[in-house]
């Protein structure tokens, strides 16, 4: 079971390489992957030294390339195709089928994978992408239960990687649009959620106040944490109550069920945070690491350590975490 | 150049909402003397929604068809279950209707043995996405509801011949689909357990903010706009491309919107005086801000975005 860490720039990376990662998956600057945030990614130079590092150690590297150009910006996403095949990298990770039809037919050794961004939840939708345009893995979405992930495998004509820790998408990824609803802006087209440029924090007398566009999103306690403002993580009313009517702000964690992750033939577990500092990077990656190794030498008897979940919990939105979808009382 | 009413047809969406067995029969009873040209039908919510069975859905498409309306048979967006795929090809074999393909498992059943209709669920972005979809049988596509006028007008440039465009018209916008019912969650039960609560719903469950603004409509698994999308603006004036105008149904009104619709269509009503009419139709108000290339619950004149 490979273990693939989130690399928002060198140090993450480093991070990841060093407290042994399988590979590591790192965008461009600019809007063709799913974490466009300022400050973040890889221009054309840096990515030459994150692969000469990555490599020097073993590491292998995807690019992400998981937005959706529109019929004027084709061309951007067609020239990070380009930029990650000129660096020989080890694979694309590809959400648009426009874009996956380019690749396959311009780089046709290169290995794609399929981003959660494409949205594929079932065997026969796998092997839509797999059938088309030799997709080799597949990324799915945080929607399915342990159950439904087996099924799956066991159909799929390709192998599967799944999220294994990280910022929980309550949607299913790449059909989502509560954030464009509020700002115009969305992870399809945009490559964020939520968009910094959108969000104000304000204080009222008692009260921390967090906005998108103007939608009030949340409204704390100054003594207590107010969270970023994603909509899927804010409190609203329903049915005269208040509360998080969607999901309360928490991170995924499949640590207790990392032996029926492996049982099942998942080929790779996922963490997500390209956002996220090097220190979670290292962190996370350490963890998962040591997970996965004593999982993978006695799964019958693996219980996940106390220390471990604690360090997760650490990092976590809300300090929380939970199974998600995986667990079908979370549904 | 030639106006929009010159071609452009009427469709009306599958129901997104869970109604009664008795209410969806009567619904579509009256549908067929509705001045709409095609008609989706199928749950493509959740699959644990039954008041129709297959035969219902049959029965309902081949009274329709005999009414003279183009029937189609809409997929389910989100599969989880192997279930669901059984439900979904039993669709893309039924050998009478075509379909509206609303997640790749369809597209992949369908590619090569049928022609079909993208959904707006499908993410078509762009021309090559689309091109490559044609060339397993796509032969209409309803653009994703978050994409602009300005990206369809780029879509025509590379259009294929013979390929109709659908824009969501007139509705709550479909905006997420996930693992999880939220009105199950507002009932403090899981999935599940969810005793089919959401049919008391049959507009949805409405979520405001703390400062009661109307925001987001729970509608079991998906969520919506609370705002209703309207572009029958884009009915008068210059043809921008469009063939077919969706109407997505709400449990009320929706005959009423379809006529107000057409009466544009014909010239017999102004754009202006319509949407004048059908403001109050719309319980929470009316909003365009995708079509002008803004936040999607924005309300947009004419020249604003672009």
């Amino acid at each position: 079971m490979e273990l693939v860490c989130p690399a928002g720039n060198l140090p993450s990376l480093k991070a990841a390489v060093d407290n042994g990662a399988d590979a590591v998956y790192i965008g461009f600057k600019n809007e063709t992957n799913a974490r466009h945030f300022a400050g973040l990614n890889f221009d054309d130079k840096q990515i030459e030294e994150c692969l000469t590092y990555a490599r020097s150690h073993g590491t292998k590297v995807y690019v992400a390339i998981n937005t959706y150009p529109q019929p004027d910006n084709f061309a951007t996403w067609e020239r990070a195709v380009d930029q990650a095949a000129e660096h020989r990298v080890d694979a694309l990770i590809l959400a648009d089928i426009g874009v996956m039809d380019y690749a396959a037919e311009k780089w046709p050794e290169l290995r794609l994978h399929l981003s959660v961004q494409a949205s594929a939840t079932s065997y026969e939708a796998v092997r839509f992408y797999a059938e088309q345009f030799g997709v080799k893995r597949a990324v799915i979405p945080r929607v399915l239960s342990v159950k439904q992930v087996e099924a799956l495998v066991n159909n799929c004509p390709i192998p599967i990687e799944v999220f294994g820790f990280g910022s929980l998408c309550v949607m299913v990824e790449g059909r989502c649009y509560l954030s464009s609803y509020a700002t115009g802006q969305g992870p399809n087209t945009f490559g964020a959620c939520s968009p910094a440029s959108f969000v104000r924090w304000s204080e009222t007398d008692s009260k921390l106040e967090t906005r998108l566009n103007g939608v009030l999103i949340d409204q704390v306690n100054k003594d207590e944490n107010a969270g970023y403002p994603t909509i899927c993580k804010g409190r609203f009313k329903v049915n005269g109550e208040t509360g998080y009517a969607i999901e309360e702000p928490t991170s995924l964690n499949t640590l207790p069920i990392l032996p029926d992750l492996l049982r099942i033939g998942v080929a790779a577990i996922k963490i997500e945070g390209r956002q996220r500092s090097p220190a979670y990077v290292a962190k996370v990656t350490t963890v998962l690491r040591a997970a996965i190794d004593a999982c993978m030498k006695d799964p019958e008897h693996f219980v996940p350590d106390q220390a471990w979940l604690e360090q997760l919990t650490s990092v976590s939105e809300g300090v929380q975490t939970t199974l998600g979808a995986y667990q079908r009382e979370w549904q | 150049m030639s106006t929009a009413s010159t071609r452009m047809r009427l469709s009306l969406g599958p129901i997104q909402y869970h109604w009664t067995k008795e209410k969806m029969f009567d619904f579509y009873r009256a549908i067929e003397s509705a001045p709409v040209d095609i008609v989706y039908l199928g749950e493509t919510v959740c699959s644990k929604r039954r008041s129709f069975n297959h035969k219902d859905w049959i029965q309902v498409a081949e009274r329709l068809r005999d009414a003279g309306k183009e029937v189609i048979l809409s997929t389910l967006a989100l599969l989880e279950a192997s279930s669901e795929l059984g439900l979904v090809r039993k669709l893309c074999t039924n050998g009478s209707f075509a379909i509206e393909a609303n997640d790749m498992s369809a597209v992949q059943m369908l590619a090569g043995n049928s022609d079909f209709i993208g959904g707006a669920s499908l993410n078509i972005y762009n021309p090559r996405t689309l091109r490559k979809l044609v060339g397993m049988g796509l032969i209409r596509w309803v653009m994703p509801v978050e994409l602009s006028k300005g990206v369809l007008a780029g879509f025509l440039k590379e259009m294929p011949a013979g390929i109709e465009s659908e824009v969501f018209a007139w509705g709550r916008l479909p905006l997420a689909y996930s693992a999880r019912c939220y009105t199950a969650r507002a009932h403090k039960v899981p999935k599940d357990a969810c005793e089919y609560c959401c049919v008391d719903y049959p507009d949805g469950l409405m979520l405001t903010t703390r400062e009661d603004e109307d925001f987001l409509i729970l509608n079991g698994i998906q969520t919506q706009s609370a705002k209703v999308h309207n572009l029958v603006n884009e009915m008068s004036g210059p043809d921008l491309g469009i063939d077919i105008f969706r109407i997505s149904p709400q449990s009320e009104h929706t005959e009423q919107v379809i006529c107000l619709f057409d009466q544009v269509r014909t010239g017999a009503l102004d754009a202006n005086e319509a949407t004048h009419k059908l403001e109050p139709l719309a319980a929470i108000g009316l909003c365009n801000g995708y079509w002008h290339k803004e936040a999607g619950m924005a309300s947009c004149n004419a020249v604003c975005g672009s």
